[in-house]
């Protein structure tokens, strides 16, 4: 019992981690048809950035109590910042090149963690993280680590907020909308791009997070961890309906648990094939993915 | 046509994919009243409207209020005061009936006339939570029409908006486009002509992507020679009620309609 305990709270804390990547990565295609392969380095950019923070280079940041808080803080906001950044300079003028669109995303994807590898080094570094989170805390005879509920509670509080955003702005009607029909967004009078920078600023943050909260799941950063990430972060998104950020919560969930329960019952490294397993054979049954709308 | 035209296109072209779809379109939208675009399918009519409000690339001049707007993207010439029901509705299908209008609003150009939609169609009212992808086909016609209706336009574009409708629905949204017109001058695209007879003062024929002829709509129709070679309708009649161009369906009022405008 104890032991399935464990690897479901692990499993959700690493689905938690792939929501908080595939969330943006499910809007930015669901609105802009792009599939951004860049999504991974802006997670990492993200956990180095709050590593740099933590690692005690921003002042009032640090690795305990509220400076972590700053620090996790400042590497979302250099994480939207490259995202914004990544939209204006390399997405917008490539608008209406969706092959040039790809192949831009897929260059920062695999420069950034090259730039990260040339400053800070090929190696894992370890992450500075408040001893309060390190820990672990009994449940049903199980010891679970306190920054699995950290991820959680961060997943549940960006789904919260994007479902708010969604729901009840107008920018988040436009954003859906857009997700329907982007042209007739315009034809309303809707400056669409300006969702497009908003979207991507919104995904970049909760990847940034992602990377910050990350770095306290692995215990380390490196410069290709955003990448390996991002892979399962696109069966998410698949899974869940491109452009449904519930979709894509429900897939992620769904994802860690059968990663976790397959990588300890059978073969180690087996769980990442059974996730592909599982989205081919969700691929035939509800091409739409698991909620079948959009947004 | 009485005075300056509200809306001048000039020699419009439109290349997609290397293909010539419209070369040398011409139009004028009076600045009352209904102004019909006809044509045979396929001859560039949805085409044309499309390219007037920048949604493909095109060349020539688009002139609104004397005021060249080719260069502009669609929702700044958007904003200048065009309503748009596009040929297949465009209602977004996830989004409620209140929100599909929500989003027609447009922020710092006055109260949206939210009374007069409602006047017009009382039932987007009563659906206002109701999402808009499980209305009737009349229902999101209503839907689009309304969002033309909400802010002060200057022009109102409608591309076939009774195309696929009960025929109790066409004489719904013919009523609404009249009352309308009263207002606002309205470029509709159509392919009931008993329904151009009834509201189109004015009308331009594209075929094959060009303008073939234009002149006041009710002179167009009463010649059968001119519609079948225009329009490819009608044999010693402009407009019957078997007409192919005409609604389908037994409706008493369009037959009626269409009855007038072949005699």
């Amino acid at each position: 019992m104890a032991t399935v305990v464990l690897l479901a709270a692990t499993g959700l804390g690493l689905g938690a981690l792939y929501f908080l990547v595939a969330a943006g990565l499910s809007l930015i295609f669901g609105l802009m048809d792009v599939l951004n392969f860049a999504h991974g380095a802006l997670l990492s950019i993200g956990a180095y950035a709050t590593w740099w923070a933590a690692s005690g280079h921003l002042p009032g940041a640090g690795s305990g109590g509220a400076g972590f808080v700053l620090a996790v803080c400042f590497g979302t906001a250099v994480g939207t910042l490259a995202a914004v950044v990544l939209e204006l300079a390399l997405i917008r003028p490539l608008y209406g090149r969706p092959r040039e669109q790809v192949l831009a995303t897929v260059g920062v994807g695999l420069a950034v963690p090259a730039l990260l590898s040339a400053i800070w080094g090929p190696d894992a570094r370890p992450f500075p993280g408040p001893a309060a989170l390190s820990g672990t805390f009994g449940l049903l005879g199980a010891r679970i680590p306190v920054n699995r509920l950290v991820l959680l509670g961060a997943a549940a509080v960006v789904l919260l907020a994007l479902r708010l955003f969604l729901g009840r702005t107008r920018h988040g009607l436009v954003v859906r909308a857009g997700v329907e029909d982007r042209a007739m967004v315009t034809a309303l009078g809707i400056d669409v791009r300006r969702a497009f920078t908003l979207v991507f600023a919104i995904g970049g943050a909760a990847a940034a997070l992602g990377g910050a909260l990350g770095g306290l799941y692995y215990g380390s950063v490196d410069p290709g961890q955003g990448t390996s990430l991002l892979i399962f972060a696109f069966v998410v998104v698949v899974m869940g309906g491109m452009g449904s950020v519930a979709g894509a919560a429900l897939a992620a969930v769904g994802v860690g648990l059968v990663q976790q329960f397959a990588n300890y019952y059978t073969t180690s490294g087996l769980g990442d094939l059974a996730v592909v397993v599982l989205l081919a054979a969700l691929l035939l049954l509800r091409p739409r993915g698991i909620t079948g709308r959009l947004a | 046509m009485s005075g300056e035209p509200l809306l001048a296109v000039r020699d419009l072209a439109v290349v997609i994919g290397g293909r010539h779809i419209l070369h040398g379109v011409d139009l004028d939208v009076a600045p009352s009243g209904v102004t019909a675009l006809l044509g045979r399918n396929g001859a560039g009519k949805t085409t044309t409207v499309r390219a007037v409000l920048g949604l493909v690339p095109r060349t020539g001049s688009v002139r609104l209020a004397g005021e060249e707007t080719v260069r502009l993207p669609t929702h700044l010439l958007v904003r200048r005061g065009i309503g748009y029901a596009p040929e297949d509705r465009g209602v977004f299908a996830g989004l409620t009936v209140a929100e599909n209008l929500r989003l027609a609003e447009r922020p710092g150009a006055g109260e949206p006339a939210y009374d007069l939609v409602h006047e017009l169609f009382p039932e987007l009212k009563a659906r206002a939570r109701q999402p808009a992808g499980t209305l009737s086909g009349g229902q999101q016609q209503m839907v689009a029409i309304g969002r033309t209706l909400l802010n002060g336009n200057r022009l109102i574009i409608a591309d076939e908006p009774t195309k696929g409708l009960a025929p109790r629905v066409v004489t719904e949204v013919a009523r609404v486009l009249e009352r309308a017109a009263r207002a606002v001058p309205v470029l509709l695209v159509e392919q009931n002509l008993a329904l151009v007879r009834r509201l189109a003062g004015h009308c331009a024929v594209l075929a094959d992507g060009r303008t073939v002829h234009r002149g006041p709509a009710a002179d167009l129709l009463a010649d059968p020679d001119a519609t079948r070679r225009l329009l490819g309708v009608g044999r010693r009649t402009a407009v019957t009620e078997e007409h192919p161009m005409a609604p389908p369906g037994p409706d008493p009022s369009s037959a009626a309609q269409a009855g007038k405008a072949g005699a």
